[in-house]
């Protein structure tokens, strides 16, 4: 983190040529829905940023995330990214283990007071004062508590980190908490999703870059270019919705032809994600696509949807679950009512006579 | 997103729950209430009570021909908006699956397309109704604030559907969340209010077809 150099020298010297790195500026303005002019200005904001260091903390995940981010696909995009960043402490990809992993945290909290990003990926627990995970000694909430204090600026990745995710699911059994629930003084970018699309994380990554600022966020502090459209409002297999033709299967001859899959339980038109328009793997294809309906992976809560093959338009639970009681109560009250109806009516007689 | 899992949830299951509770109360108090037995000679064209019940129900799915011209307009609104409420009801998928879910049973469904085109005349033919209603000067004098909540009831559904559906306002998942809400709304007050001629038109129309035919009434 010690580079005076700045990217665009770094990135001459490795051999990737001006046409790469603007191709690259180009791609990551037109993901985020910025203006054509964007492109220079994040081309620019790239080549004269000194590395930014980064800080990623994990805690009660899968390390899914991390596996996303090292398959994003633009060519050589990996490599980019990870020459514009200074990853100066992460489990999985760093070398440092031990002592030496934590001391390289502390460094580049020194050194770089004030203006490092920390990115977490994991939600928190707090049940039993946080001791369902710990790192070194200490618990993630001290960690992050202590790592976020002077960070610029934070980068909640994946579900967990955003939402609580699986490890928040019911019944919870952790008190996990999403990183929301803890840092409140600095801002804080959400970028859900079980794991998050590639270039959600490295799009997001180049624009704080470039700009030195927070892109626009939704409701959910998401990133509105990855985050503001419905899975199903860009759907290929919208027209199907409309037309009313639904595969009632995933074996049957609608599955087959391509039919929209709600009634299988797709969530698409509740989750807002970039799946079908940036697809995964290189463009390749993203889950409804390949015949299976949208989980909602990028809500809030989605574990707890009330089932992945349950269509959105059914009651969660079981609605009928007092409905006997209820016949029976309703029976009881009205045979009740209408035997004192009867019998103020045969006093009224026997008073009349 | 919590809204619409409130609404799937706790709200639409309290809501059936009221809605089985209130009408099972109100069947069975009215068929358990004692019946004045009439024990008046019968007219000699007295028809049996099932066929007079049944020719009482028929009857009155048309204006006699001295009400005709003044009800003729508001019988066909009535039908409209009843058809339109059914077919949006029963023949949209997403409420077909809500069926399906809920009692097992399911059936083809009609284009959203057309179910929309449907919503929408009905909910025409529903402000129509209330404009009549505010209009007719007689009407109002007589409403209550049942007529009033039946309608506000039946129309939420409808709007708040056609809302939702045209992704206007607010993000799909609150919108959809609303339309449950009122939904549940309906149900929980269905069985109280004049609503409850959902079960009872044609126990009423049966009734007052074997009175009428009692008396001598031509049907």
């Amino acid at each position: 983190m010690n580079d005076k150099k700045t990217l665009g020298e770094m990135l001459t010297e490795r051999g990737v040529s001006r046409r790469t790195f603007l191709k690259y500026a180009s791609y990551t303005a037109s993901i985020m829905a910025l203006p054509p002019t964007a492109a220079t200005a994040i081309a620019q904001g790239i080549a004269n940023a000194r590395r930014q260091s980064v800080i990623w903390l994990s805690f009660q995940e899968c390390t899914g995330c991390t596996e996303s981010i090292t398959r994003a696909h633009t060519p050589s995009i990996e490599d980019l990214i990870f020459d514009f960043i200074s990853l100066d402490y992460h489990h999985t990809l760093q070398n440092a283990s031990g002592h030496a992993a934590e001391e390289a945290r502390m460094q580049a909290m020194q050194e770089n007071a004030g203006e490092y990003i920390v990115v977490v990926d994991g939600s928190v627990p707090l049940k039993d004062d946080g001791i369902y995970s710990t790192i070194a000694g200490i618990t993630n909430l001290q960690m992050l508590e202590e790592t976020v204090k002077d960070a610029f600026a934070v980068i909640s990745v994946g579900s967990c980190a955003t939402f609580g995710g699986i490890p928040g699911a019911n019944p919870n059994p952790t008190g996990a908490v999403p990183i929301t629930d803890i840092v409140t003084d600095k801002p804080v970018i959400n970028i859900s999703g079980c794991p998050p699309i590639p270039e959600a994380m490295t799009g997001t990554i180049s624009y704080l870059l470039s700009f030195g600022s927070i892109p626009e966020l939704d409701h959910l502090n998401r990133p509105k270019a990855f985050f503001g459209e419905a899975i199903h409002d860009r759907c290929y297999r919208r027209p199907f919705y409309e037309r009313g033709m639904f595969a009632k299967s995933f074996d049957d001859e609608g599955a087959r032809q391509g039919w929209c899959l709600f009634e299988v339980g797709c969530k698409g038109p509740v989750t807002y994600n970039a799946c079908a328009t940036l697809k995964w793997n290189g463009g390749t294809s993203f889950p409804i696509q390949s015949g299976h309906g949208c989980l909602g992976c990028s809500e809030p809560g989605f574990w707890d949807l009330g089932g992945f093959y349950k269509p959105l338009s059914t009651a969660k639970g079981d609605p009928l679950k007092w409905a006997g009681g209820a016949a029976v109560a309703g029976a009881a009250v009205g045979a009740a009512s209408a035997i004192m109806a009867r019998n103020k009516r045969n006093k009224i007689l026997k008073e009349g006579k | 997103m919590e809204l619409l899992e409130f609404a799937r949830g706790p709200a639409l299951t309290f809501a059936i729950t009221v809605f089985i509770a209130g009408v099972v109360f109100r069947i069975v108090s009215l068929f358990l209430l004692w019946r004045t037995k009439d024990s008046s000679a019968g007219s000699s064209r007295e028809r049996s009570a099932f066929s007079a019940a049944i020719r009482e129900i028929i009857r009155r799915l048309w204006p006699q021909s001295a009400y005709k011209q003044r009800t003729l307009f508001m019988l066909i609104n009535g039908y409209v908006f009843h058809f339109g409420l059914a077919i949006i009801v029963f023949f949209l998928l997403p409420h077909i699956v809500f069926f399906k879910d809920l009692v097992g049973l399911s059936w083809p469904s009609l284009p959203n397309n057309v179910i929309y085109a449907i919503s929408i005349i009905t909910i025409v033919s529903l402000i129509a109704a209330l404009v009549m209603r505010l209009s007719n000067p007689a009407q109002r004098i007589i409403s209550t604030f049942d007529d009033w909540f039946s309608w506000l009831v039946t129309f939420l559904p409808v709007i708040t559907g056609v809302i939702a559906t045209s992704h206007l306002g607010a993000r799909y998942e609150t919108l959809l969340g609303l339309h449950i809400l009122s939904v549940a709304l309906l149900l929980i007050y269905l069985p109280f209010g004049k609503l409850m001629h959902w079960f009872l038109v044609f126990v009423t129309r049966s009734q007052t077809g074997a009175h009428l035919s009692h008396r001598g009434a031509q049907l």
